[in-house]
């Protein structure tokens, strides 16, 4: 069947052929109303998010905890989560995940964490060096099942490589719009695997509108937009940092998390992951907290939290974390309902703060992160600071990007000196 | 005044299919409202129970997103071009 990027979501031919496993449908957040899987984002009643509906009725806690431990080292070992068919590791995908939890103990005693209780989930370790990977595996998925061929998406810079790398890999062709103004890493990362890569005058706001209006246009008919018309199984793609988390606790719950806020997607779905593993029976259940993480100089969702509004005023974003500079987040109403539910918080850190705490996490555990990671950094310090988030409770904090992919943010670390090749100069140095 | 308002594959149920549809209006809420005139049951979708813009619409006033201006009461000059898309898209 040929793709219908145009697809009324009443359109309920695009439903009964596709096997994307234990999905069941599509579920409008805000009014419940529900349609048939296809490759729709917006409830046609209210505008409001469309997510997937799954049925896990049939399994049995157990036997479910020992397939997924006995499955892959990447994200299908949770395909019984996904919306993705039941043989998705056999197919050609970047097959993301697994990532490394790194016990941070020096990060700890630099913050007045607790030993033992501080975590990195360090997901530069994805194929294309960000957590965009994730996201973007499961869209592939949906773009296979829907029938789509090209693959495009609005992006800040990494979901641009990750959508690069896993079109040619699975074999779509891929035409992808980010602002005309990133970094230059991130241009090279993307551009490297051969797709179109397309600059856009304006700021990621403006990428994401023109998309917006492409999916609608002819030129845009048969295209999937791993961030638009595949939104609702792109975005189950986080669900599996919650797992992974859990999982590689022990299948524990940690008492806290620090999120950054981009869109606020991952953060919404880490809360889903989490609930659901609890409704699963998979981990206990008990309380936690989840803190997003945004640049000051983006900060909607941020201040949003702490005028206490439940909506999000959108800003016009100016900071060097260009990863989260999304001024008008789509999820940012959803963060801020999670980070009240749970008792967390939503906090700021400027761009100072940013490289600074790039550097401490650098120094201290030998992690190099973009600057996504030096705004959970920073703000996971702040929160301590303020007393928002305890010291004595196991915490994870996200790590969502490579440094490499953001060396202009750190331009000013370089030789500790410049010497002769003799030891005189060695030690005249003061290195001796 | 005459506007052009770019109609999202969602809404055009409301429009017989137009992308695209011609409106009157010196603001965007009398946009609305004349788009209502002609394609009943739009302007419900695109406002919530008390008139306001659904909190998932973005609405554009040729390159201005309108929270950014005056909302509603933005104005929309003769020839402007509106367009009026899903926000749950991106990041």
């Amino acid at each position: 069947m040929a793709a219908q990027t145009v697809a009324s979501t009443t359109d309920s031919t695009t439903s009964s052929a596709v096997d994307l496993g234990p999905a069941t449908a599509l579920s409008c957040r805000e009014c419940g109303h529900r349609v048939p899987l296809g490759p729709v984002f917006a409830c046609e009643e209210c505008f409001g998010p469309l997510e997937i509906a799954y049925d896990f009725s049939s399994y049995d806690t157990e036997e479910l905890r020992k397939r997924i431990e006995a499955g892959p080292a990447n994200i299908w070992r949770y395909a019984p989560l996904l919306p993705v068919p039941a043989d998705v590791a056999d197919k050609p995908n970047i097959n993301p995940g697994w990532t490394k939890l790194v016990q941070a103990d020096n990060l700890a005693r630099e913050l007045g964490v607790d030993a033992g209780k501080l975590f990195v989930k360090d997901d530069s370790g994805n194929p294309t060096h960000s957590f965009k990977d994730r996201v973007v595996a499961q869209a592939i998925e949906a773009a296979r099942a829907f029938g789509f061929t090209t693959l495009s998406c609005s992006s800040t810079g990494n979901l641009a490589g990750a959508v690069g790398a896993a079109a040619a890999r699975a074999g779509f062709r891929s035409c992808v719009f980010i602002p005309h103004d990133l970094e230059q890493g991130k241009v090279v990362m993307a551009a490297i695997y051969g797709g179109e890569l397309v600059g856009i005058e304006g700021n990621y706001d403006d990428v994401n509108r023109f998309c917006s209006e492409l999916i609608g246009d002819p030129a845009g008919e048969g295209w999937g937009f791993v961030n638009v018309n595949l939104r609702p199984y792109y975005a189950e793609g986080s669900k599996t940092l919650a797992y992974e988390i859990c999982e590689q606790l022990g299948w524990r719950l940690p008492d806290q998390l620090v999120v950054p806020i981009a869109s606020g997607s991952q953060l919404t779905k880490i809360d889903k992951g989490l609930k659901e593993l609890i409704e699963l029976g998979l981990v206990e259940d008990k309380p936690y907290k989840i803190f997003g993480a945004q640049a000051e100089g983006c900060s909607p969702v941020s201040v949003a939290y702490k005028a206490g509004h439940d909506v999000v005023r959108p800003q016009k974003p100016n900071t060097i974390a260009k990863s989260l500079a999304i001024g008008n987040p789509a999820d940012g109403p959803y963060v801020l309902d999670i980070a009240r539910r749970t008792g967390g918080a939503v906090e700021d850190v400027d761009d100072e703060q940013v490289v600074d705490a790039i550097k401490l996490l650098a120094r201290t555990e030998g992690i190099f992160a973009e600057t996504a990671g030096g705004v959970t950094v920073g703000v996971t310090r702040k929160l301590i600071e303020n007393g928002l988030l305890d010291p004595t409770l196991t915490t994870v904090v996200l790590n969502t990007g490579d440094g490499l992919k953001t060396l202009d943010a750190v331009a000013g670390t370089g030789l500790t000196a410049t010497i002769r090749p003799t030891l005189e100069s060695f030690r005249d140095a003061g290195l001796g | 005044m005459s506007v052009t308002v770019r109609i999202p594959t969602i809404l055009r149920t409301y429009t017989g299919g137009a992308a695209e549809v011609k409106a009157e209006g010196g603001t965007l809420g009398e946009v609305v409202s004349d788009l209502e005139k002609n394609h009943t049951g739009i302007a419900a979708r695109i406002l919530d129970d008390q008139g306001k813009l659904r909190r998932f619409v973005n609405v554009y006033v040729n390159d201005d997103d309108v929270r950014f201006e005056q909302g509603l009461e933005t104005a929309t000059p003769d020839g402007a071009g509106v367009s009026i898309i899903p926000a749950v898209a991106g990041g």
